[in-house]
């Protein structure tokens, strides 16, 4: 499993692409948003937790075909369904590799682009906080999107229609986290209840995917 | 005899045949009836005025919209156990009917939103977690029609349908906790005493039998069209290679 980690990392840094993109597309999102909205600093600090975890989102969204389709296209996801380490550990190291390439430097950066959109002082903490709960599960549930559209050819398009509707749940909590933060009114039960859903997804996802994985490699 | 044997697609075909006739013939009979005497022959309402009388197709579309994602759920786990290719052709049967009757309970909700609440739409939650069913809906459509190869595609759709039943459960409560809600609570329940009047209770109830009989006969229609195609096909692909 550690071998399978290092040889995502590693290829995930390697090969460019994936990696800095991310971040780079989760900046321009940012960058973009005060074109739109307006410059005003009072609206802006409204609306920044909520579009940081959008963009968040979405960054995370970009390189989720990446997880098995390379794999699956040179041959080596078959190799790695006949290895002796099940394919739901596949799919679990999978979404973690996506997960530290992704989702953590999301969570590290998103701070410096809250100073952007003039966030309030008291929201850096639970957006780091909730980014860091989130983010995992948005790699996890991701890993089974991937999963089910690996056969496909054009396949992104699709990706993003089926695991959007199922990322509701994160970001409501992770957004009303921040908000209850700043406000005072306690953000300690959707940072539990987001908690709860990044777990449920590593407990359960993993089966589903390697379920999806098994019939595609059919 | 097992009840299995009905889902072989020849005996399917055979029995559901007269019951379709007898949905469709059921579901012209309650919707003409539940409508006409809810839309003539019940009174006003104190305070909505006419307005009220949307409730004959929002709540049974509604209810529809639900338990047709549950039936789809339930076709799924049976193709997935016993690998009944009607089943599987039922739950994509099925799909388009239940965005059909999503569709219709956000539009008539939003027609009588906007004298009652003032809005077409508001970001409340049920019609947020309603909105989020349309787009369950329509990725398992989109998937079904993505895949060139029928099991792959049956076994795929039944995962996803899985997954996302959960995830739309706790979407229906993760909405509740972001915000308030402006929609009344339900006007229907088996274990509380109801919400509505007897005068428009009981048009609702015909119109409700009606809509359970119109899916009913929908999903039949569609799915023993699932079965022919597949049968074309199969003798297609038979005279190809002859």
């Amino acid at each position: 499993m550690k071998a399978l980690l290092w040889r995502d990392l590693a290829l995930a840094v390697r090969a460019g692409g994936g990696f800095g993109l991310g971040l780079a597309f989760f900046l321009i999102v940012v960058v973009l948003v005060p074109f739109g909205v307006g410059p005003d600093r009072s609206v802006l600090a409204l609306i920044a937790p909520g579009i940081l975890w959008v963009a968040a989102l979405l960054a995370a969204l970009l390189s989720l075909d990446r997880i098995f389709a390379l794999d699956f296209e040179d041959g080596s996801l078959a190799l790695l369904a006949t290895a002796p380490l099940p394919l739901e550990g596949v799919a679990l190291i999978k979404a973690f590799a996506h997960w530290i390439t992704t989702g953590l430097p999301l969570t590290l950066v998103a701070p410096a682009l809250g100073f952007f959109l003039n966030m309030q002082p008291a929201a850096y903490a639970y957006l780091l906080v909730s980014l860091a709960i989130g983010t995992p599960a948005l790699s996890m549930i991701g890993s089974f999107g991937a999963a089910l559209t690996v056969g496909l050819r054009r396949g992104g398009l699709l990706l993003s229609l089926l695991v959007l509707p199922l990322y509701v749940p994160t970001l409501i909590f992770g957004a009303e986290a921040v908000r209850r933060g700043v406000d005072g009114t306690g953000a300690a039960a959707p940072l539990m209840l987001m908690g709860a859903i990044t777990l449920g997804c590593f407990a359960l996802l993993p089966f589903a995917a390697a379920a999806v994985l098994r019939i595609n490699l059919r | 005899m097992s009840i299995w044997e009905y889902a072989n697609p020849k005996r399917f075909m055979d029995w559901t045949a007269p019951v379709m006739r007898v949905a469709f013939a059921v579901a012209a009979a309650c919707l003409a009836i539940g409508l006409i005497w809810g839309f003539f022959f019940t009174p006003e309402e104190a305070r909505q005025g006419s307005t009220v009388k949307i409730i004959y197709l929002h709540v049974p579309s509604a209810l529809m919209a639900i338990n047709a994602w549950f039936m789809m759920l339930v076709a799924s786990l049976i193709w997935l156990v016993r690998r009944h290719h009607v089943s599987a052709l039922a739950a994509r049967a099925a799909a388009p009917v239940g965005l059909a009757m999503t569709v219709i309970a956000l539009i008539t909700g939003a027609i009588w939103g906007s004298p009652m609440w003032g809005t077409y739409w508001a970001w409340d939650p049920r019609l947020t977690s309603f909105l989020i069913l349309f787009l369950f809906y329509l990725g398992y459509i989109a998937l079904w029609a993505a895949i060139e190869d029928a099991d792959t595609a049956a076994d795929l759709t039944s995962v996803l349908c899985l997954v996302g039943s959960v995830f739309a459960i706790l979407s229906r409560y993760a909405v509740n906790f972001w915000n308030q809600g402006l929609h009344q609570g339900a006007s229907l329940s088996l274990d509380k005493e109801e919400n509505v009047a007897n005068v428009f209770y009981i048009p609702l109830l015909v119109c409700i039998a009606g809509f359970v009989a119109l899916f009913l006969a929908l999903v039949l229609l569609r799915t023993r069209t699932e079965i022919r195609v597949r049968r074309t096909q199969a003798l297609l692909a038979r005279a190809q290679r002859a």
